[in-house]
């Protein structure tokens, strides 16, 4: 059910962790699933140096944690606020269709993340 | 590879196969017909029936063959339509095969009143309950022998008796019992009872529905007049021989087998249970399917274990195969009053004829790594216990 490039991910996925003192967190629950997802961002000079994830969560869950801090590591908080899920499905060859709302989970934990950090750091 | 998905289903067995061949190539014949092509198939027919019935304490011409144990579901379901002088209402249990269900779900369309008797923590469907439940309208009453997910076995006897006093006519669902437990439509005491041959070592698209004689059963698929004008269609006879020789293989030695794969089905949950703090034993300690081991991991969920487990070489399941393209957790699991996150972490091993304690042994030792990895991962688990959310 799920391609090559998604199961690589889930099986050796990139960036899973915490951040001590981060920048920015973000964590979004699925209310269809009930499924749960944190990202932690580390920003000097609006750019992100540092991203890590947590997930509960199924396999694409777990992959688009995965893809989504890959894509967003070393970008300015601008640039990874245009990263978008259909962008994270794309890059991951696609996902089955009843999991597409999984990857939305990692947009949402990631632009509430840099939010966070928005409000922290404009205070 | 390991499989540990039984209750999904199941290999076929060679001598079973070897006996189906022949209907394939030079036994093609109808067995509707009168010449001795048709009647060989028809000898194939009838054998296969006498066994079904053998096996089940049954007679041959209370055995109507079908496409699937849902089709037999959907059958015995749908002659509460046929039973509606009696009154408009059904009562069934929540933690039914989808088959039975959604069944029952056509019925409400059409008019019937469905009642879903709830279950206990251990998914036990009180005779008590049903008693009360009971209305001069209940037509039917269906609850399955033993459940495909957590594995418990139901007081069948028992709620067939508070159905029968009432005047409704019982069903019961033993897809899942039949080859795994003693099964006798007597000492039950139903009016219908639905089998399917791929969970015993059968071909798969093959059923049967035992009828008690002197209950009028409507026929569902409609055509022809096979199966006395109870089930229409060319019969499948190659399947249908399968099924005769898998049921009489499965329950020839019942005893024997079923022992050893209780025994390795309790240090399967034993070890694992010990193994991983926090683990629970979803479903009944003892009144439980030989072969079923269902086991909820906090902090994780269970697709994530299925897809590491299947790395390794082991095939495992969540819930009910049917429903995984689905994101609801499992509706037999949240009936029996689990959390969320519990029915998400449930993982289900089921055991079968050809696994070995070695079997054991290796998956409860490739869980330890899978489960200690998604644990670090997840946003609900904190080292030293403590956890969010
Ligand atoms: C309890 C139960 N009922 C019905 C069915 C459906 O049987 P079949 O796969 O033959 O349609 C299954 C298995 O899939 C089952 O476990
Ligand atoms: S995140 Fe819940 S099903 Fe994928």
């Amino acid at each position: 059910m799920y391609n090559d490039t998604v199961l690589e991910h889930f099986r050796n996925p990139r960036n899973a962790g915490d951040i001590d003192n981060p920048s920015g967190v973000g964590e979004v629950g699925n209310a269809a699933c009930g499924d749960i997802m944190r990202i932690a961002i580390e920003v000097e000079d609006d750019r992100i140096v540092d991203v890590k994830f947590k997930t509960f969560g199924c396999g694409a869950a777990i992959a688009s944690s995965s893809m989504a801090t890959e894509m967003v590591k070393g970008k300015t908080i601008d640039e990874a606020l245009q990263i978008t899920n259909k962008q994270v499905v794309e890059a991951l060859g696609g996902l089955p269709k009843p999991k597409i709302h999984c990857s939305v989970l990692a947009e949402e934990a990631l632009h509430l993340a840099i939010k966070d950090y928005k409000e922290k750091h404009s205070a | 590879m390991i499989y540990l998905d039984h209750a999904a289903t199941t290999a076929l067995k060679p001598e079973v196969l070897d006996e189906m061949l022949p209907y394939f190539t030079e036994r093609y014949g109808n067995a509707s017909t009168i010449y001795s092509l048709g009647r060989e198939a028809r000898k194939g027919l009838d054998a296969a029936r006498a066994r079904v019935a053998a096996a089940i304490n049954a007679s041959p011409d209370e055995i109507i063959f079908t496409g699937s144990g849902t089709e037999a579901d959907n059958q015995a379901l749908n002659c509460a339509l046929a039973l509606e002088k009696k009154g408009k209402h059904i009562i069934t249990s929540a933690i039914e095969h989808h088959a039975v269900l959604h069944a029952a779900e056509g019925l409400k369309k059409r008019g019937f009143k469905v009642t879903l008797l709830p279950v206990d923590e251990y998914g036990l469907v009180s005779p008590d309950a049903l008693e009360k439940a009971m209305t001069d309208e209940t037509a039917l009453v269906s609850i399955m022998m033993a459940n495909n997910e957590v594995g418990t076995i139901e007081p069948i006897a028992e709620l067939a008796k508070v159905a029968k006093a009432r005047g409704a006519a019982f069903h019961t669902d033993a897809v899942q019992a039949v080859g795994s437990i003693p099964v006798d439509v007597k000492a039950l005491g139903v009016d219908m009872l639905s089998l399917s041959a791929h969970k015993f070592y059968g071909p798969k698209g093959v059923g049967a529905l035992y009828v008690r004689k002197g209950f009028r059963v409507a026929p569902f698929v409609l055509g022809g007049a096979q199966e006395k004008n109870k089930r229409a269609g060319t019969e499948n006879i190659a399947g249908i021989v399968g099924l005769g020789k898998a049921i009489e293989l499965a329950t020839g030695d019942l005893e024997a087998r079923s022992q050893r794969i209780l025994a390795m089905r309790d240090a399967l949950i034993e070890g694992v249970i010990t193994k991983f703090t926090g683990s629970t034993l979803n479903g009944h300690r003892t009144k439980r399917l030989p072969g079923n081991v269902n086991i909820s991991f906090p902090y994780v969920e269970s697709e994530s274990l299925l897809i590491h487990l299947d790395f390794e070489g082991i095939m495992a399941s969540s819930g009910s195969a049917c429903t995984s393209g689905s994101l609801e957790p499992s509706h037999v699991l949240m009936a029996m009053g689990a959390t969320h996150e519990q029915a998400q972490g449930s993982l289900r091993m089921t055991l079968g004829d050809e696994n070995v304690d070695g079997d054991i042994v290796k998956t409860i030792e490739a869980l330890g790594p899978i489960y200690e990895k998604l644990k670090a991962m997840s946003p609900l688990y904190q080292k030293g216990g403590k956890t969010l959310v």
